[in-house]
């Protein structure tokens, strides 16, 4: 594809993006945040993120999905002990859960 | 109570760099590497990070591009995938304190916002003074805009080559540091609306997988606003 093409691609996705981001700027002025309207959306956000969080790790299209759904979810059980363990410490939890996962997907193929 | 320039500053480039930097950078040369495959020069794929700055849409973005799409229906698919920000633009704005700032510093504000930076000032918001949010909220987000923009490069050019295991551990670390930053969210309304989003994520994502995380937003999230409303505990008064 052209240089050009390939550009107008980038900045095309850009403002496509931008857009949203936009419209939550016009929205938000003309809401109360103290009302029932802005709850509704801050729960829609939680559980938009929760559910990208969660397809990204039980269902996920990455190299993810190679590695079995019982690994994962025992790192993420790993994670969490770690997290408590450490009062709380996110270092602790990731670092913890990332090399499981590494060290069970070598170990179990 | 954080307060002060110099403490909110200090502790917004700690908060980044503790983890957050280093998870974008990772994931961000993953997507360099895929920029380069699809055709797209170094340059644009660091444009692409620093503006799009929204990995679902930029994969799409990617994806797309390399199946030969038409442009229309790459900024589409692009567009759709980051939908998210909609949402997360009016849940956050207000927690800034921002008071009467211009139309194209919000602007500004909202075109920084990640899920990163959404997720971790929501957690640290309750610790840091009002007038001093934005601070730390520009500081983290710049810092960790930075890391992706220099990951897309590095990525891109395949500098650093990880061992595939390595890889699978770092890609996990990113979903994993979200899980761990929204375990520690309060609010009945929003814990419910969590767990509902996991709940409809599955059946939204088999039926329609192009639109799971807005089906997903919107029914997760008006089933844990209405559960947050109707079941309160007992000793609430």
């Amino acid at each position: 594809m052209p240089a050009e093409s390939l550009w107008l691609i980038v900045l095309g996705c850009a403002a496509a993006t931008f857009v949203w981001r936009a419209l939550g700027v016009v929205v938000v002025r003309r809401i109360d945040p103290q009302g029932a309207f802005f709850q509704w959306v801050t729960c829609v956000s939680y559980a938009m993120v929760a559910g990208l969080i969660f397809r990204m790790i039980v269902m996920p299209e990455s190299d993810l999905a190679a590695v079995s759904l019982t690994t994962r979810i025992a790192a993420v059980v790993i994670a969490f002990a770690a997290y408590y363990l450490f009062k709380r410490r996110l270092v602790a939890g990731v670092v913890a859960g990332g090399i499981s996962l590494s060290a069970l997907a070598a170990w179990l193929g | 109570m954080v307060s002060g320039n110099g403490s909110v500053v200090r502790k917004a480039m700690l908060d980044a760099l503790s983890l957050p930097a280093f998870i974008l950078f990772f994931t961000m040369m993953g997507f360099g590497s895929l920029a380069r495959g699809a055709g797209f020069t170094a340059d644009m794929a660091v444009v692409a990070s620093l503006l799009i700055w929204g990995l679902p849409g930029q994969l799409a973005m990617v994806e797309l591009t390399s199946t030969g799409q038409g442009i229309a229906a790459i900024m589409f698919a692009c567009s759709l995938a980051n939908a998210r920000f909609l949402p997360m633009v009016v849940s956050f704005v207000p927690a800034l304190s921002r008071g009467q700032a211009s139309l194209p510093r919000r602007l500004l504000d909202a075109q920084l916002l990640s899920i990163n930076s959404w997720a971790v000032c929501m957690r640290e918001f309750p610790h840091i003074e009002p007038e001093f949010r934005h601070r730390y909220y520009v500081t983290f987000a710049s810092s960790i805009l930075f890391a992706a923009a220099m990951g897309t490069l590095i990525g891109y050019h395949g500098a650093i080559l990880l061992p595939a295991v390595m890889v699978l551990g770092l890609i996990f670390v990113s979903p994993l540091f979200f899980a761990l930053v929204l375990s520690a969210v309060n609010g009945r309304a929003e814990r419910f609306s969590m767990i509902f989003g996991c709940a409809t994520v599955v059946v939204a994502n088999s039926l329609f997988p192009a639109f799971d995380l807005l089906i997903t937003g919107v029914v997760g999230g008006s089933l844990g606003f209405a559960a947050g409303k109707f079941w309160k505990p007992r000793n609430a008064g």
